[in-house]
């Protein structure tokens, strides 16, 4: 199980905080989850997950590109953050 | 040596903060710190409330990696961050950042450098709540060229 968390505008756009994706190969690396997340629900998730500032973490760390996602990891979509 | 973080939605005592923050120096010298404040002007926009969400984990983990860089970098006899998350007035306190060391130029550095990296990597989220509605606050390309410029390389 993959657990998938939204933060902030996402968060809200989604109108979705957190869900569990089945591991698989289909969702082996992060863009094929992104993809499936944004192909699978609505447009309005197409929209959202295809926005260009996305910021990708993977068990807490932010990744700038592509890899490997292991049963049991969690990732997270947020906006540039906006802290301090 | 002590390097702390805090994420709270309870207000804070600075007095109190360097009070700990120097016994936890064991030392002389100086201590350097930085109290940021919501502001009730925020880019022509007035900010009555501000709602702060952040990535709960992740928050305290991004923080203490960025205090260990700042004390690898320069002698840090102590470093804490306090940063509150949740509903906050115009005026309130936001964040702490307090470093101890030996002398003046480290503990001047070393919390402006985890001030540039906690706005530029920390996980949090601010919503501005006023007169026009709810507004996510846009991360600033500024933000992003401070920390650059601590980079001997050039960055990412």
């Amino acid at each position: 199980m993959l657990r998938v968390l939204f933060f902030a505008r996402i968060r809200e756009q989604l109108d979705c905080a957190s869900l569990e994706v089945e591991w698989g190969e289909g969702v082996a690396s992060l863009d094929a989850l992104q993809a499936q997340l944004a192909a699978q629900h609505s447009q309005l998730w197409a929209d959202v997950l295809g926005q260009d500032n996305i910021i990708r973490a993977v068990n807490q760390d932010v990744v700038s590109d592509n890899c490997a996602l292991a049963d049991g990891d969690e990732v997270a979509f947020f906006p540039p953050v906006t802290g301090g | 040596m002590p390097l702390s973080v805090s994420v709270q939605a309870a207000d804070f005592d600075v007095a109190a903060l360097q009070r700990a923050l120097l016994q936890g120096a064991q030392a002389e010298g100086a201590v350097a710190s930085f109290t940021g404040y919501v502001r009730s002007v925020n880019e022509q926009r007035n900010v009555a409330v501000m709602e702060l969400e952040h990535y709960p984990g992740m928050t305290q983990k991004s923080i203490m990696a960025i205090l260990e860089q700042s004390a690898s970098r320069w002698p840090v006899l102590a470093a804490s961050v306090v940063h509150r998350i949740g509903r906050l007035e115009t005026g309130e306190q936001i964040v702490w950042v307090g470093v101890a060391s030996a002398h003046r130029a480290a503990a001047f550095s070393a919390c402006e450098f985890i001030m540039d990296f906690l706005k530029d990597r920390a996980p949090f989220w601010k919503k501005e709540l006023g007169a026009e509605g709810a507004h996510w606050v846009d991360a600033r390309a500024e933000d992003e060229a401070r920390v650059a410029r601590w980079h001997d390389k050039p960055a990412r």
